[in-house]
């Protein structure tokens, strides 16, 4: 079987292996699904022998006849852009499973559902990044929200099932105008000889101005919801403020990142022309995420909240560097996007074993966390500074590139981002100062350090961090084919750069 | 010299055994002791759906446009609805045979003491079973029917038999009663409104027949008052049944107040007999003159699409929430109409299979969700539901998905090849609309799959009522296919591509 096909199927054979075990025998579960992740992971590393770097185009291809009539195929492969989301995620759900060992025990349902809902949604994860067919692309990006739905509304806390329907709703709303785009583009495809859902083929289409827009919007504003970009991000900060740390790191370390690898695969590569008529008004949005998720994350009170604001500024710099069109931009907006992930899993599964130990999401209960419990608080630190981008660690290649991608082009634009590198500074440092130092708040006396397990989690997250930031050279050489052929499938060339005058 | 009339017996074979079933059941009514009455009338239905289902494979690839002397036509398209109508009413079957449900005797008034005698004497109302089965006959020949006399006939007789058993629920008699009243008189005006189209276009084509009035109305030059007229109010007797706005104020009221087991059949097998028939007269009768009657059409299918999914928001009650639902899918099914294409038939078909069973599962549960006083239909006592029963939960919660159209359902199929067959002939406004209603109606699906899942139950929350083993087997025959749909369409979906041929 294709290696990659296999990737895609090896969890949910683990979902077919917890329905064997008993409700009861929470510790077999746990490790079971853990055991299932691992074997998931080592076979994404493999897929890396059989990859062939350098090339263009997709890789480890297979295609499978599916719903004949309207000739759609179960059709999956690789190029450099899907191949490092797929990483990331197949890396971080083993770390979701170990970091939050125990944050199904208080759940609406057993422990067994929750981790079939996270392997189902690995399986979904995987495949959605893997989908060259756009209308198995539409059914795994729908279905993929169900499992989350469940994990939000079933595993987290405070208003769970109310910020579970709005994420669904926000999503499947954005869903449906993809499914109507989707629908034209197939349509289009019809009239122009042959009816298919394959993105290499469709990309070939010859769609007039005006449908390249309507079509292109389609895509995006769903794209837009799931990233999430001002201003469809409103379902973000309720969403993660409910979920468990697990959940919150796989909804914005990869969900959302399938709004923005949407964007690059399908906007941009499907509908150049429209693309080129809307990159200054979406340059202007991601902006004003930019500014608008550092200045609300400065504000926050609640600590989860507060990094889901400060993804959402995140989230404007990629989508900066994608429609700033140029070959930095994009591929430092593909790598922000693996970086952020990292950055993001860092500082929930840190936060979360903070909220899990003084039983409060509050900024303010916390406090000189630095003497008692030095490893979690440097730790702590370790992942804010990723998030701020500090040089060393991996989040600054990328914020670079984007900004030095985005300058070529859009001087000015470059210019207000960069002011959203200072802000970043400011909401991280104040969220340091407050909950690792000054004086020991009451009811963090006792507070135990990190124990071996979760240092186990950490660990991986932490060396990607800083073997990323230092040594960024193979990613860059994974992604920049990718982003190269979409750049010429888009029919953009980088700018010249400007002469110093 | 009179010639007697040739009938093709073969080809009319599946609506004479449901006859004949109706007639059997009526003999058993009168003849058998009331103590086996209920199990014999259960086993003939059941026996004589399966052998109509039966023969209708046996002939599905025959074509036939004189069976009945013109009158009948076989072909691919009607016998799919055949088909799917029998199918369909063998599995809503099933729901009936949960004997509360029905009023132990119709005749009695509500409250009063012969009411109280029947039901303390044990009385079961076995008379729905040759209803049902006269209704399914007339369902039958509904979308076969190919001139206008034996199109108004089978509207009848589908229809009267349902405006009976609507007032037979065996709890809110007062409620079931007055929907009854309600459906019956609606009904009627909707069937005058029907025969008076009819005539009208028989003044025009001076012919009963369906290709009689194609002919006229493709003529060149011909004087279409008549004839637009004519489509104008059959187009009311049609709508009408399949419950479109603005002909859909009775749905609310029926749906809640039949007996649950019987709105899951009327709601999934009427609208197959109902559209079937639409699609046959439109595209082989008025095909010509598209472009008067498209408009109007598209206007009908936006306003049913958005007016019943923004209706359904402020339901409170389960029933209706799914009858304001079933209104909203009527305004998709439409689109498939108005495409008139074979894609639209084909996509047409595979969305009345898909929501017809959905449907009919969705109803089938609502049987069993009660307290001491019978079913409960209130939403907000639903609340836990999954923690009591977390199967019976999973199940709604699977055709409600199926019904908003999210992916790996039969509903997400069907919803997206009947938007494709309309955007292929370029109604992208339909598309557009059909998008955001059914964002809208995903609120409202959701808030049920909400208050299930993730509410308390409180202390007046609902039992399940432990499903006997063929109700069992009807909730799953329609998961099954709701799911199987959703993952491999292949199965039914190349099956209805080669069955869209429709006799001129």
């Amino acid at each position: 079987m294709n290696l990659l096909t296999l990737t895609i199927i090896l969890p949910l054979l683990g979902v077919l292996g917890l329905v064997a075990v008993p409700k009861e025998n929470t510790k077999a579960i746990k490790l079971l699904a853990l055991a299932s992740s691992v074997v998931t992971l080592i076979s994404s590393l493999l897929m890396l022998t059989k990859y062939k770097f350098g090339v263009q185009g997709f890789q480890l291809v297979s295609s499978h006849s599916w719903f004949k009539v309207f000739n759609i195929n179960y059709a999956v492969g690789i190029d450099g852009l899907a191949l490092v989301l797929i990483l990331l995620t197949t890396v971080l759900v083993p770390i979701v499973v170990v970091g939050g060992w125990n944050e199904a025990e208080n759940g609406r349902w057993s422990v067994k559902t929750f981790y079939m809902l996270i392997l189902i949604l690995e399986t979904f994860m995987v495949g959605v990044f893997a989908a060259t067919d756009v209308f198995l692309f539409y059914v795994i990006f729908e279905a993929m929200l169900v499992p989350v739905y469940f994990l939000i509304g079933g595993y987290g806390r405070g208003e769970r099932a109310a910020a579970a329907l709005k994420f669904l709703l926000y999503s499947l709303f954005g869903g449906l105008l993809m499914l109507a785009a989707v629908i034209g583009l197939f349509v289009i495809s019809i009239k122009q000889g042959h009816g298919t859902f394959d993105v290499t083929a469709l990309s070939h289409l010859k769609i007039s101005h005006n449908t390249q827009d309507w079509l292109f919007l389609g895509f995006f504003i769903a794209f837009a919801i799931k990233a999430p970009l001002f201003p469809f991000h409103t379902w973000l900060p309720g969403a993660a403020k409910s979920a468990t740390p697990g959940t919150s790191i796989l909804v914005l370390g990869v969900l959302d990142k399938v709004g923005t690898y949407g964007m690059i695969r399908f906007c941009i590569a499907l509908f150049p022309e429209a693309t080129k008529t809307f990159a200054p008004y979406i340059i202007v949005l991601s902006l004003i995420s930019i500014i608008y998720g550092a200045f609300l994350a400065i504000g926050q009170k609640d600590l989860n909240s507060l990094i889901a604001f400060t993804s959402i500024s995140h989230f404007g710099f990629i989508v900066l560097g994608i429609f700033a069109m140029t070959s930095q931009g994009l591929t430092g907006a593909t790598l922000y996007m693996v970086n952020h992930g990292f950055s993001t899993a860092a500082l929930f599964l840190v936060g979360g074993w903070m909220i899990e130990r003084r039983k409060s999401t509050q900024v303010e209960d916390f406090g000189g966390l630095q003497r008692i419990t030095p490893v979690m608080a440097w730790s702590f630190f370790i992942a804010g500074m990723s998030a701020l981008a500090l040089p060393g660690l991996s989040s600054f290649v990328s914020e670079f590139l984007v900004l030095v991608g985005t300058f070529t082009r859009y001087p000015l634009a470059a210019v207000i981002g960069t002011t959203g590198i200072v802000l970043a500074a400011l909401y991280i440092l104040l969220l340091v100062q407050r909950t690792l130092h000054g004086p020991l708040q009451a009811g963090n006396e006792d507070t135990p350090d990190l124990n071996w397990r979760e240092k186990f989690a950490l660990a991986p997250v932490i060396v990607a961090l800083v073997l990323l930031g230092f040594y960024p050279k193979p990613a860059i050489h994974v992604i920049n084919p990718a982003t190269s052929q979409i750049m010429a499938a888009a029919q953009v060339t980088d700018p010249t750069p400007l002469a110093g005058k | 010299m009179l010639t007697t009339p040739s009938l093709d017996y073969n080809l009319l074979a599946p609506i004479l055994i449901v006859l004949g079933g109706a007639l059997l059941g009526v003999f058993v009514e009168g003849f058998v002791g009331r103590a086996y009455r209920a199990r014999i009338q259960i086993i003939i239905a059941l026996l004589t759906t399966a052998t109509a289902f039966c023969w209708v494979i046996s002939i599905h690839n025959l074509i036939s446009q004189s069976a009945a002397v013109d009158s009948v036509s076989i072909d691919g398209g009607g016998l799919f609805m055949q088909g799917a109508i029998l199918a369909m009413a063998f599995v809503a079957l099933l729901f009936f045979t949960q004997n509360d449900h029905f009023a132990p005797q119709a005749s009695a008034l509500p409250g009063s003491q012969e009411e109280a005698a029947a039901v303390l004497a044990g009385v079961q109302m076995t008379e729905i079973y040759p209803l049902v089965l006269f209704a399914i006959s007339g369902m039958l020949l509904f979308p076969v029917a190919h001139d206008l006399i034996t199109l108004f006939v089978a509207l009848e007789v589908l229809s009267i038999p349902l405006y009976i058993i609507t007032g037979l629920a065996r709890r809110r008699r007062l409620l079931s009663q007055e929907a009854a009243l309600k459906y019956f008189l609606l009904g009627a005006y909707s069937s005058a409104f029907f025969l008076f189209g009819g005539a009208l276009v028989y003044g025009f084509s001076g012919s009963l027949s369906l290709a009689t009035i194609r002919t006229a109305a493709a003529a060149p030059g011909a004087n279409h008052i008549f004839l637009l007229l004519g489509i104008v109010l059959m187009s009311v007797g049609l709508l009408f049944k399949v419950g479109a706005v603005p002909f859909h104020s009775w749905t609310p009221d029926v749906y809640q107040g039949a007996p649950t087991a019987v709105t899951g059949f009327m709601a999934a097998c009427t609208k197959v007999a109902a559209f079937g028939a639409m699609f046959r007269i439109f595209i082989v009768a008025f095909a010509a003159v598209q472009n008067d009657w498209r408009p109007v059409f598209v206007a009908i299918s936006i306003v049913t699409m958005a007016g019943g999914a923004i209706a359904a928001i402020s339901q409170r009650d389960v029933k209706r929430t799914l009858a304001y639902s079933s209104i909203t899918h009527a305004g998709f099914l439409l689109a498939g109409v108005i495409a008139l294409s074979q894609a639209g038939l084909t996509a047409m078909m595979f969305y009345l299979v898909a929501y017809g069973f959905a449907t009919i599962g969705a109803f089938g549960i609502v049987t069993l969700v009660r307290d001491s006083t019978g079913e409960v239909n209130d939403l907000n006592r639903w609340a836990g539901l999954a923690k009591k029963s977390p199967g019976v939960a999973t199940a709604f919660a699977l055709f409600l998905l199926s019904f908003g159209g999210i992916p790996l359902t039969s509903g997400f199929i069907a919803k997206f090849s009947i938007f494709t067959a309309a955007y292929a002939t370029g109604n992208i406004a339909i598309v557009v609309v059909g998008v955001l209603s059914s964002a809208i109606a995903l609120f409202f699906y959701l808030r049920v799959v909400l208050i299930m899942f993730f509410k308390e139950p409180t202390d007046d929350t609902v039992t399940v009522a432990v499903p006997s083993f063929l109700v069992t087997t009807g909730i799953t025959i329609c998961f099954i296919i709701t799911l199987v749909l959703g993952v491999y369409p292949n199965l039914l979906f190349n099956l209805a591509s080669t069955m869209t041929t429709l006799v001129p």
